[in-house]
């Protein structure tokens, strides 16, 4: 594979990849999940958050959602460690924003924004590209329709309904593309997050990081026990619907119930 | 002939300015706001040079919002001040220095008081119980002197402040078209609504 055309960053392999930040994708493949689901008026951020060390002091260990002016959070999967200066070139450019045309960031600025710093890291000399996707959300001043963008290490922008990224993204995703509904409130969205995050997250409400924003209210970080219970009444409702499907089947048929889909999408799409 | 006031209670400060924009002897507006709120519980009143004013106190609000967004705390009240001093200071000693007077009023959540920060020009800093900048001082701080107490209540800080009104009211040549009134508390930054038009019964 390596065969001189991922040596140096900003030089095409002669079938036309840039290696570099196909590695870089690869890097957010293994980085925790985030995900990142739209309600008809709230936008919920959630991560898988690494089980703490014994003596680690989790009080103090930086979150993966962080904020990048008081109406914008942004999620991240990938090195952690490129993802703060990100965050950090992007709180500069939303504050200087202000000063200038004395306005906060819209979302979709402040994503191309972004996007635009990946994209310069993947055509200059003596850099690599950001190991990071991110989920950028929140709420353009004075409006209240919920915004979701995903930025990639190459530099694209895409905005969204409702996606998943990092570690098994895809079978999040498609847990969403089945679970998604329009103009769900803040409980359902909230639910859908965890539950979409459950499909990867075996140890539960713990290692579960939920964020939630509304138009004109500061973001809000949902306290742990908030989230077990929300992983507890999905739990019970996995098991009633196990529970309530096993004597409708007919004996020899042979199709296991798969637990985490609903009744009557069994078959997919 | 712009007014800057600040005075401390117990549990409050007090910011006032004058709602007089002028250029020269002409006043343009009669409703303008010297003040910029930096964080939720730090005010800066600013006069001097026109434009020069508004491009500091907005570069100062964006600086102290960003390291509010960056280290997800406020800075307190000091610690602000101190950083206002310290970019006077520099722009001081640079080709462009800023022609800009300030007040900081704040309120200190950690020690439970509130502060008051006299900035002038020349970026030097001092806290104090009650301030003023510019001809306000000549007025102003002699009665502070005698009627200021660290302990009033606020009715008792607003009575104050009508005392130097209206004696500004009464002496300064040019009128200031009233002020507008901060108040800074320990549950943040609210606007005061302030009779401008009492009578003034000048000797």
């Amino acid at each position: 594979m390596a065969s001189g055309y991922d040596r140096a960053l900003s030089v095409f392999s002669p079938d036309g990849h840039v290696f570099q930040v196909e590695y870089a994708l690869e890097a957010v493949k293994r980085g925790t999940c985030a995900v990142a689901v739209k309600g008809s008026d709230v936008v919920v951020l959630g991560c898988e958050k690494r089980s703490a060390m014994k003596l680690q002091d989790t009080r103090i260990t930086p979150s993966k959602i962080c904020l990048v002016d008081t109406h914008v959070a942004l999620a991240f999967a990938g090195l952690n460690a490129d993802a703060r200066i990100l965050v950090d070139k992007a709180r500069l450019e939303a504050q200087s924003h202000r000063l200038t045309v004395e306005d906060p960031v819209s979302i979709e600025y402040i994503t191309k924004y972004v996007a635009g710093v990946q994209q310069r890291y993947t055509q200059s000399g003596g850099v690599r590209p950001f190991g990071i996707s991110t989920l950028i959300v929140g709420f353009d001043p004075n409006d209240k329709t919920p915004r979701l963008y995903q930025t990639e290490p190459s530099g694209i922008y895409s905005a969204w309904k409702a996606n998943a990224i990092g570690r098994s993204s895809k079978t999040v995703r498609e847990f969403l593309e089945r679970n998604h509904k329009d103009n769900m409130d803040r409980e359902e969205t909230i639910k859908l997050t965890v539950k979409s995050l459950l499909e990867v997250v075996q140890t539960g409400a713990k290692n579960i990081e939920i964020a939630i924003m509304a138009p004109g209210k500061l973001i809000e970080m949902l306290p742990v026990e908030d989230i077990e219970k929300y992983v507890e009444s999905i739990n019970t409702e996995k098991q009633e619907e196990a529970a309530s499907r096993r004597p409708g089947r007919t004996p020899g048929t042979g199709t296991a119930a798969i637990l985490t889909r609903g009744p009557g999408e069994g078959t997919g799409s | 002939m712009e007014v800057l006031l600040g005075i401390t209670g117990k549990d409050f400060t007090i910011v006032a300015a004058s709602k007089a924009a002028m250029r020269g002897a002409t006043i343009l507006k009669a409703s303008d706001d010297k003040t910029r709120a930096l964080n939720s519980t730090s005010l800066m009143a600013f006069s001097g040079e026109a434009g020069d004013t508004v491009q500091f106190a907005e570069y100062i609000q964006a600086n102290i919002q960003l390291y509010s967004m960056r280290n997800s705390m406020e800075l307190s009240p000091t610690a602000t001040a101190n950083f206002v001093r310290g970019e006077l200071a520099r722009a001081l000693r640079s080709r462009r220095p800023y022609t800009v007077n300030l007040i900081l009023g704040g309120y200190d959540k950690i020690a439970d008081k509130p502060t008051l920060y006299w900035i002038d020009y020349l970026a030097s800093l001092a806290p104090v119980p009650y301030a003023a900048h510019g001809y306000a001082q000549y007025y102003c701080l002699s009665i502070l002197d005698k009627h200021h107490h660290p302990d009033i209540d606020f009715e008792q800080g607003m009575k104050l402040l009508r005392m130097c009104t209206q004696e500004l009211k009464r002496r300064l040549p040019i009128d200031f078209k009233g002020v507008v009134v901060k108040v800074i508390t320990k549950d943040g930054i609210r606007e005061q609504e302030y009779e401008d038009d009492v009578k003034v019964a000048i000797p």
